[in-house]
């Protein structure tokens, strides 16, 4: 039943992923197409408003200016906002205006697509700011992520100085992609019983007389676009675990595949820039067959149960269930957990911190990597990155410099791609080992030994792969981990996008070299195992020693 | 030359030259160069003053392994040094040789009406100089006035004297070139220190090598790899702290070293190096090493058909009676004709006549006198004892001399001639006495396996364009027979520069090769452009490759050697990463061992202790260079395949084979050390 579950599940992806993503090209070729009647009665205002008549393309350099600037000034009027609640409309429950730390880690985390949660959605939010801030957020940073993986993909797949034009693409990853499958997602979630309401915190009378807060809001909405967007900041502090958030199993399944679908569609976006179907099943696969790998670690690891526990002769016959929704079970707790953290999302369902040593080190690889699918355009764009890199090493083997669609990779384009390469593992094992120095980091960690390392290092590598999910347990609400996680989360998002950006920009100007029969071949089954290569061997080992010391050496000792 | 200059890989001298500069290049400023192995160089610093000094280090207990570690480090950069000091070495020895020709010369230079003797340094360009035989050319230039025998052999290695004359394509000389017969004048073309051996020098000696654009992004690619170990290992020290594991610096510098690319970071100048020279020593002078790498990408080739592609002199492919004579007595009278003749042309008829089997009086023509083929006459032949006269040669001289002695044109003479023209032949009438009795085919004879190089490099993906100045109807028929891809039929010089053009409009890269001045724009225009050493200086000028052979048909090497290159260097970048792999396998177990016993299972090679552990990777990691010096001297091997299959193969290679051979290797060498540890 469990194995049946999951299989439905990744099905179920790949028949959505394939169309969604020719979709998606259509909305960012710009080429004129049916989909313009429907949506062209929306976009018009907005862009006559924004005054964008022309919508002609930009460079790298403007692109990246123009998404920052915009991105800015949404962190200005959001800190503003979260700064002023108490006195905003909409906060039937008298919620404080939230402390200086705190607001700059939640402004950038929900920017930068992150969405760590240092502060608990129920009782740290008004109803205002969860709509105006963080519903706000989840939609723009989405759609800044999805519109620079269009520039990227153009860039790389297209000739010219141009990458087309930020504000078009933001518009459109809006009214095309988001706005039309939120409300969609929402509708089907209130139907299966997700609350959607303005009404304050009900106070209910329990069965024993005492009296008990029951937090309420809108919270389908939240959640539809928190798994769209592959987001992940939950309206209540125990994210998709919560019977609200995430009621039964076929809202699990939902969310799963809300999250899932359009990171997972990316490289068929890509495949149809590039012309090429077959480029999209290379890096499909790639994902595809690290996540399974990644699943099988998780699900079996969780599935044999805690050998502690076991030990002193506690039925394991279910897994090890502490910390996961008997609701879900050990299939749809170590499906969400592979997937949230495949897709960047950072949403739970279960407690990250109680997954069995090996289950919890599935979450960590794959937020190191941020390949396997990873999320809103981010993943692809990695993944991408990966492919260069595997061109260019492997390149060279078959008598040619490297080249990647045809665009020769010069110095110029590694400069750019080591900086994107040198920053990931940096703004994790740098603040990761002054956490060890510092008094005020040692001060939150609830574990000792090598659980607490895995800890402190999942917290910054959620941080820096702005997936945004928590290990939990960690006191992290402290100006020590508002501001570290802040700067990781900042550095993590626009260093590799800005790099990124360039390196496409890079290669749009370039002269393209033709395909022969001495050319390297990127679109064969060789080329995948040469990616998935490259991704071990580059992005995974340089975290082998720190994970030796984390979740592998846990779990040698418990085992 | 090829021989003179190939020496063995490792011959004693160049070994003992290697040796010394590789412990000169452990100069920190020098090192820097190389990052990778500076980073490795400072790690042995650092264990060193642990040795040294191990009560300031509290290391007093771990002094022998700590001394183990300097030494295995030291090593590790020597290696390195070694390798790229013997790629320069060669360089060096082939430099050493051409500077002997440099030795001053003294020159006759001409001033107003007198001579005057000064020495070559002071001649600068534009001076005119008088050079006699026996006497050394004092700096490149052309000649002017005069014809003489070149002994080029100082360049070329070719033994064989060739011809310079003012005027045409083969004025240019060299200096350091030795006049064997007569007397030129010649105008310097070059300063001193900019003459063509001086370049020569500093190109084989790699003095002026710059890094090609490939080698500095795989060095950016290096060194962010080196970077993130940095960070890996630094980091690591406070991480493990936490969990009470005291990690010794020795440790984590051994770490660090077996994990940044150590290998290919030691070998890749010196593959650079030694490709450039695996150039030389084909005779080609490659003016940088961007120049090599370019001949690996090319996509298309511009091959000038007469010398390149066929032999240039024609040879008999058929004899066609005319005026009613049989082919037998044809073909008798054209061998008789052609009895005496040394011109291959001549040998090609007689050639042929014994290929078809037809036999003839041989003694027809003995005793007879040979006339001698003329510029003026157009004819050669044979004045037979009987008194019969045989005359060979163009169809109109034949004619005339026929119409001379009173005799008749055979009414098919005139159509046969036109059909071998029209095919793209040369036709030679054959006479005896007053009667012509048929005609030569004379045909340009593409070289023998040029059909099957053309048909390897279109599996590399290389496209052919043949250049002639013949009609369309006979370059169609060469094209076709040595199965080039594309031809262009009365070609100018601006034609090339056209083709090159467009060609280069889609992307592609296109070598060509050239001798004369008029070449010497598409030369320059192509991205590898091979000039002949016979040509003049536009055109070697012009060029980015030099042949000293002046074999037009190298560039078809040239470009294998420059694949060559390019796999060598991936190769054993991928060789490098692919070994950290077994380097993490037996390091980190070693390294928590003690703290985590437990940590032993994932000690999957079974090392003896964690001690032997951590010095058979650093071992490994050490020796593996100086062991694959000579594939990086040599190069992969190569055969020309289509990229995928190449691809696959260099993969199971160096890929798969950088996976296993280093879990193979520190096993055994564990083996060793742990009798000790």
């Amino acid at each position: 039943m469990d194995i049946l579950q999951i299989v439905i599940v990744i099905g179920l992806l790949v028949l959505i992923a394939r169309p969604l993503g020719h979709y998606m090209h259509r909305v960012f070729s710009n080429e004129p197409s049916r989909t313009d009647r429907l949506f062209g009665w929306c976009e018009k205002p907005i862009f006559a408003l924004i005054g964008l008549k022309q919508r002609t393309g930009m460079s790298w350099k403007r692109y990246a200016c123009s998404f920052l600037v915009t991105n800015f000034v949404l962190v200005a009027l959001g800190y503003i906002l979260l700064r002023l609640q108490s006195g905003l409309p909409l906060n039937p429950n008298g919620i404080p205006n939230m402390e200086t730390t705190l607001a700059l880690n939640t402004i950038i985390s929900f920017m930068t697509n992150t969405n760590l949660q240092h502060y608990s959605g129920e009782s740290g939010l008004t109803y205002f700011t969860q709509m105006a801030v963080i519903t706000m957020m989840m939609f723009t940073s989405a759609a800044s992520g999805f519109s620079v993986a269009a520039a990227f993909v153009r860039g790389i797949t297209s000739k010219g100085n141009t990458l087309g034009n930020f504000f078009e693409d933001f518009v459109k990853a809006h009214t095309r992609i988001f706005l039309p499958l939120a409300t969609i997602v929402t509708l089907v979630l209130v139907a299966l019983q997700v609350p959607q309401t303005l009404d304050p915190t009900l106070t209910v009378t329990t069965l024993q007389g005492a009296t008990q807060q029951i937090a309420i809001g809108p919270v389908a909405s939240l959640e539809s676009i928190k798994h769209l967007g592959t987001n992940g900041g939950g309206f209540f502090g125990v994210n998709s675990a919560h019977p609200f958030e995430n009621p039964n199993a076929m809202t699990n399944i939902i969310q799963i595949l809300s999250m899932w679908s359009l990171p997972a569609a990316l490289p068929f976006m890509y495949g149809r820039f590039a012309k090429s179907g077959k480029q999209a099943w290379v890096i499909f696969s790639a994902m595809m067959l690290l996540f399974l790998v990644f699943l099988t670690v998780a699900y079996t690891a969780e599935r044999s149960g805690n050998p502690l526990l076991n030990d002193i002769g506690i039925d394991a016959s279910q897994g090890s269930m502490e910390g996961k929704e008997v609701r879900f079970g050990i299939a749809g707790s170590a499906l969400f957990t592979t997937v949230t953290t495949a897709a960047t999302t950072g949403s739970v369902n279960n407690m990250h911190d109680t997954l069995t040593p090996l289950g919890g080190m599935v979450p960590l690889v794959e937020m190191m990597l941020n390949v396997v699918f990873g999320g809103k355009g981010v993943g692809l764009m990695n993944m991408l990155i990966y492919a260069i890199l595997a061109v260019f090493i492997c390149g060279l083997m078959v008598g040619r410099t490297p080249e990647f669609l045809g665009r020769k990779i010069e110095p110029r384009e590694m400069k750019l791609i080591a900086i994107a390469i040198l920053a990931h593992p940096f703004i994790i094992l740098a603040p990761t080992a002054l956490t060890f120095v510092s008094d005020l980091g040692m001060g939150s960690i609830s574990n000792s030994g090598f659980h607490g390392i895995t800890q402190v290092l999942y917290e910054y590598v959620s941080a820096a792969a702005n997936n945004g999910s928590g290990f939990e347990g960690l006191a992290d609400n402290t100006p020590f981990w508002n501001i570290s996680t802040g700067l990781v989360m900042f550095f993590g998002r626009y260093i590799s996008i800005i790099a990124m950006l360039a390196v496409a920009g890079s290669l749009a100007r370039k002269q393209w070299v033709p395909e022969t029969i001495g050319t390297f071949r990127t679109d064969n089954a060789l080329f995948t195992f040469l990616l998935i290569g490259t991704v071990v061997l580059i992005g995974a080992l340089t975290f082998l020693p720190v994970l030796a010391l984390g979740p592998i050496a846990e779990y040698l000792t418990i085992r | 030359m090829n021989n003179k200059r190939s020496k063995s890989l490792f011959s004693g001298t160049l070994v003992a030259q290697a040796l010394k500069a590789s412990i000169i290049k452990l100069n920190p400023a020098v090192m820097i160069k190389n990052p990778v192995m500076f980073v490795v160089e400072l790690g042995a610093a650092i264990v060193l003053l642990m040795t040294v000094f191990p009560g300031y280090f509290n290391a007093e207990e771990t002094v022998g392994f700590n001394l183990a570690v300097f030494f295995i480090l030291l090593f590790t950069v020597l290696f390195a040094n070694f390798a790229e000091a013997l790629a320069e070495g060669r360089g060096k020895a082939q430099a050493d040789t051409l500077k002997r020709t440099k030795e001053e010369i003294t020159a006759n230079k001409i001033i107003g009406s007198s001579v005057k003797t000064v020495a070559s340094s002071e001649l600068r360009k534009g001076d005119v100089v008088v050079v006699s035989q026996g006497e050394m050319i004092p700096g490149d230039g052309e000649v002017i006035d005069g014809l003489a025998s070149v002994d080029e052999s100082a360049i070329t290695g070719e033994s064989a004297p060739v011809i310079k004359e003012a005027g045409g394509d083969f004025n240019s000389v060299t200096g350091g070139t030795r006049v064997i017969s007569d007397s030129i004048k010649v105008r310097i073309t070059s300063d001193p220190g900019e003459t063509f051996i001086d370049r020569m020098i500093a190109l084989v000696e790699g003095a002026r090598r710059q890094k090609t654009p490939n080698e500095i992004a795989l060095n950016t690619l290096l060194i962010s790899l080196t970077i993130i170990f940095l960070i890996v290992v630094v980091t690591l020290r406070p991480i493990a702290a936490y969990v009470g594991i005291e990690l010794e610096v020795p440790v984590l510098i051994a770490l660090l070293v077996c994990l940044i690319p150590t290998t290919i970071g030691g070998l890749l100048s010196a593959i650079g190096i030694a490709g450039m020279d695996r150039v030389t020593q084909f005779n080609v002078l490659a003016m940088s090493g961007k120049a090599v790498e370019a001949a690996g990408d090319i996509n298309t080739m511009i091959l000038d058909k007469t010398g390149t592609i066929t032999y240039g002199n024609r040879m008999a492919s058929d004899i066609v009676p005319v005026g009613g004579a049989s082919l037998e007595e044809t073909a008798a009278w054209a061998a008789i004709s052609s009895l005496q003749d040394e011109t291959p042309e001549g040998r090609s008829v007689v050639e042929w006549i014994k290929q078809n089997g037809i036999s003839y009086d041989l003694s027809i023509g003995e005793d007879g006198s040979f006339v001698e083929f003329k510029a003026e006459t157009r004819m050669s032949g044979i004045d037979l004892r009987d008194g019969r006269k045989v005359r060979k040669g163009a169809v109109d001289s034949v004619r005339k001399w026929v119409l001379a002695q009173g005799g008749a044109i055979p009414h098919d003479l005139e159509r046969q001639a036109n059909r071998i023209a029209s095919d793209g032949g040369t036709p030679l009438a054959v006479a005896a006495d007053n009667r012509i009795v048929g005609v030569i085919y004379l045909k340009d004879t593409v070289k023998p396996g040029m059909r099957e190089r053309f048909s390897l490099l279109r599996e590399m993906g290389i496209k052919t364009i043949m250049c002639t100045g013949d009609n369309p109807l006979t370059a169609a028929t060469i094209a076709r027979e040595a199965g080039v891809d594309g031809f262009i039929a009365e070609s100018k010089p601006e034609d090339k520069i056209a083709v090159i053009r467009r060609e280069q409009a889609e992307g592609k890269l296109v070598a060509m090769t050239g001798d004369g001045t008029n070449d010497a724009p598409a030369l320059a225009q192509a991205d590898v452009g091979l000039a002949m050493n016979s040509g003049t200086t536009a055109a070697k000028e012009a060029a980015n490759m030099v042949d000293l052979d002046s074999d037009p048909s190298k560039i078809i090497e040239v470009v294998a050697i420059g694949k060559q290159l390019l796999m060598t260097r991936g190769a054993l970048t991928t060789f490098s990463i692919a070994n950290d792999i077994a380097k993490y396998f037996a390091i980190i177990p070693a390294m928590f061992m003690l703290a985590i016993p437990e940590m032993e299972a994932l000690n999957i090679m079974s090392l003896g202790s964690p001690l032997s552990a951590v010095l058979s990777a650093l071992i490994f990691n050490a020796i593996i260079i100086p062991m694959l010096i000579p594939l990086a001297m040599k190069g992969v091997a190569y055969r020309p395949m289509n990229a995928s299959r190449l691809l696959s193969r260099n993969l199971i290679i160096y890929g798969l084979g950088g996976v296993i051979a280093p879990f193979i290797g520190i096993k055994l060498i564990d083996l060793i050390v742990h009798v000790w540890i």
